[in-house]
């Protein structure tokens, strides 16, 4: 380190243009709060992890694939089985992002029951939730991108749902397909969407998010407020750890995806029926699922309309957390978000499993 | 109409049926087969044989009666423009058609398949002459020994028709064109098929079956023997799934007349011989894939090339109707190439399987040595300096 500053050095030099001990010093005072909690800290940077990944597997793709309905499903298919290694970077791409989507679910709720969306963090659980949302639009968007069978009827089901908004829902869907019905334009759109906008959207959200974090620190828990907590240094005690979580979750992708290859299926063939027990990602099943519990028409009202309704206003519920979760004396009402949360977990999980074993 | 719907049992029921018959959709009413006054509500008025009332119908004039319609092109085309009208002048050419004209009226008619007051089109599912309930009805006379006895036929073609590969393709998998009773034999026109002429109405649909058959030394010698062709290896109507096992084996039908030691019976356990060598390379092959497929190896492509070896494999067995080893031989190494090309891209998708295994297995190797060494790094600077209690902010 000293040599970094010694004048005339290198370090000296940067440190010039750049301020880098700023930084150094920075990351120097930064602490991590020690408690029976502390694990859950590591799945905001395992998220973050996984997203690199998908940013690095994602552009070795780019190399190969080609977004056409008539080249998209042969050139995904030529990486897996011409491409040295494109098997694994293309399984991997598909395992990372569905571990990234579980990793970014988990970092919420451990964020909910540790109750870190309080006040000053209001604005970092907003951007976090755009970000969980941006990332289920990157799984969206990237399941039609081989253009098999499954992906393409799983996305006629879902741009049918935006259809089925009020007023601008067709707009939505038409917008989303670039046609009437998914085809050559939707493919061309969903691949902008994912390797230009969403990336674009993602890196901006991501730098908010990850400055609002250094910015108010670590979050303790509210029952150890004014006590004495045990504190670790981030660089290298944390950071260590961290990438120790990285290594790991390194380990359960790699198995993944060398043991279960991400499948190819068939090619997506506009005129033939669709395939029977079609469903979307897991992470979608379970508002699927609930779509399919209701009824056609309740009362005067469509089910699919009344369901998405339903959507919207928990999905607005969610958003207010932090607004709502405080009296008007600021106390967190900890028992109350704590069963929210205990409650969408239950939620999520059951219809989940439903929906995939029904 | 009237009168009748207020009556008993079979005066009611030709009214109750009529609802159901496809005459009474397009307009027409019982005075149209009947006779009488259809206007006049008096029973005697009606049924007054001076307007034309015939009353019940011989079972001897009615293909005429029927025919009266029929017959008439221009009539018929009012209704069904593509109806044909041949069906009076193939009756009369038909078994039964020549029959009833030596006045013979056991035999069937036209009322007797298409019922009489409850006719339906011949696509309409509930009638009697819809594919799918063809043979049931000609075997309602057919498997009745009684009926039958009298023109020493046998009685069995229904039952023999169930045990087969075409009952099998209409019944269960509801293929409407798998042959029905009518498909061979003719509907209006019912005759047997003469012996002579059985190959060419196998090969109606059979057509390829039928160039091999044509080119093939069986024909003449099937034809000095009183002909019989595809039924002498095949049966009639109790047709089986063909297996390799009819040409050589116990049981095989070409040792029926070809001794094993014979040119013709070697030549038959040759054909075997080399079509059993590719079904089993097949076989092997699509175990092979499979198992690349199930541990998730990208093999769509050989798979699809599978498909080229099935197909070599279906030359193969219309080939072997030429009954030449020659002719076998071509299309079976075709297969066995496929076979070959596609079972090496099996066995290379699974030592690429092993080898990511062998792969996964080093680089976990790596992973847990690296992070062992990081907790030891971490361990060895924490015990150096541990960590300091701060009061917890929010």
């Amino acid at each position: 380190m000293a040599s970094a500053t010694r004048p005339g050095g290198l370090g000296s030099w940067l440190d010039e243009r750049l301020g880098l001990s700023a930084l150094r010093e920075f990351a120097a005072h930064k602490t991590v709060p020690l408690h029976s909690a502390t694990i859950w800290y590591y799945f905001g940077g395992i998220t973050l992890f996984l997203f690199t990944i998908q940013v690095l597997t994602g552009v070795l793709l780019l190399l190969y694939y080609r977004p056409s309905p008539t080249e998209a499903y042969e050139s995904v298919q030529f990486i897996m089985t011409r491409v040295q290694f494109g098997w694994l970077v293309r399984s991997i791409h598909s395992w990372s992002a569905n571990l990234m989507i579980f990793t970014a679910f988990i970092h919420m709720f451990s964020v909910v029951f540790l109750h870190s969306y309080r006040r000053p963090r209001e604005i970092t659980w907003l951007s976090g939730l755009v970000l969980l949302g941006l990332a289920l639009g990157f799984g969206f968007s990237g399941y039609l991108l081989p253009w098999n069978k499954v992906s393409y009827f799983a996305t006629k089901v879902g741009t049918d749902m935006a259809a089925s908004v009020p007023i601008a829902g067709h707009q939505v869907a038409r917008f989303l397909r670039g046609g009437a019905d998914v085809g050559g334009a939707t493919l061309t759109r969903f691949f902008g969407f994912h390797v230009a906008v969403l990336p674009g959207l993602t890196t901006l959200l991501l730098v908010v998010h990850l400055g609002l974090v250094q910015r108010h620190g670590m979050s303790s828990p509210p029952w150890s407020e004014g006590k004495k907590l045990s504190q670790m240094n981030f660089f290298p005690n944390f950071f260590l750890r961290e990438l120790m979580a990285w290594y790991a979750a390194l380990a359960v992708l790699g198995s993944l995806a060398a043991l279960f290859p991400w499948e190819l299926g068939e090619k997506a063939d506009p005129f033939a029926p669709a395939p029977a027990g079609i469903r979307p990602e897991w992470y979608f099943l379970a508002p699927f699922y609930t779509l399919k519990l209701i009824p056609s028409h309740v009362w005067r009202v469509e089910g699919e309309l009344l369901g998405l309704m339903g959507f919207a206003l928990l999905a607005a519920w969610w958003v207010l957390l932090p607004f709502w979760a405080s009296n008007s004396k600021g106390a967190v009402r900890t028992r109350w978000v704590t069963g929210a949360g205990v409650a969408l977990l239950a939620y999520l999980v059951t219809f989940s499993l439903l929906g995939y074993f029904r | 109409m009237e009168c009748h719907a207020n009556m008993d049992g079979t005066l009611k029921a030709p009214v109750t049926d009529y609802a159901n018959d496809i005459h009474a959709r397009h307009g027409f009413s019982c005075a149209d087969c009947h006779g009488g006054d259809r206007n006049a509500d008096d029973p005697e008025a009606a049924m007054n044989p001076a307007k034309g009332f015939k009353g019940h119908v011989a079972r001897t004039a009615v293909p005429a009666l029927c025919a009266r319609c029929h017959s008439d092109a221009a009539l018929m085309h009012r209704f069904k423009p593509q109806q044909r009208v041949d069906q009076l002048a193939l009756y009369l050419t038909s078994v039964h058609g020549k029959r009833l004209a030596t006045g013979d009226t056991a035999v069937a008619n036209c009322v007797d398949c298409h019922s009489v007051h409850n006719i339906r089109e011949v696509k309409d599912p509930l009638s009697p002459v819809h594919p799918l309930k063809l043979p049931e009805t000609c075997a309602r006379c057919h498997a009745d020994a009684a009926h039958m006895q009298p023109y020493k036929i046998a009685t069995n073609q229904f039952a023999e028709y169930r045990t087969s590969v075409h009952w099998e393709a209409l019944s269960k998998r509801g293929d409407l064109s798998a042959p029905n009773c009518a498909s061979c034999h003719g509907n209006h026109g019912a005759a047997p098929p003469q012996v002579a002429s059985v190959a060419e109405v196998c090969g109606t649909c059979h057509v390829l079956f039928e160039e091999m058959y044509n080119k093939s030394p069986h024909k003449p010698v099937f034809a000095a023997m009183g002909g019989g062709g595809c039924t002498i290896c095949h049966s009639n109507h109790g047709i089986r799934q063909p297996n390799i096992g009819m040409l050589a084996g116990t049981g095989a039908v070409c040792a029926q007349c070809h001794d094993a030691t014979s040119a013709g019976g070697a030549a038959a356990a040759q054909m075997a011989g080399l079509l059993t060598k590719l079904d089993t390379a097949l076989t092997q092959s699509d175990a092979v894939l499979n198992r690349a497929h199930d541990s998730g190896m990208e093999v769509s492509e050989p798979i699809l090339r599978q498909m080229d070896g099935r197909q070599a494999q279906v030359k193969a067995l219309v080939a072997m109707h030429e009954f030449q080893v020659a002719a076998v031989a071509k299309p079976v190494n075709e297969g066995l190439a496929v076979a070959a090309e596609t079972r090496r891209a099996g066995e290379k998708a699974l030592q690429d399987r092993d080898s990511r295994r062998v792969g996964l297995a080093l680089s976990l190797l790596t992973i847990v040595i690296t992070m062992v060494g990081l907790w030891m790094a971490i361990r060895s600077l924490e015990s150096k300096a541990p960590a300091v209690p701060k009061p917890a902010g929010r």
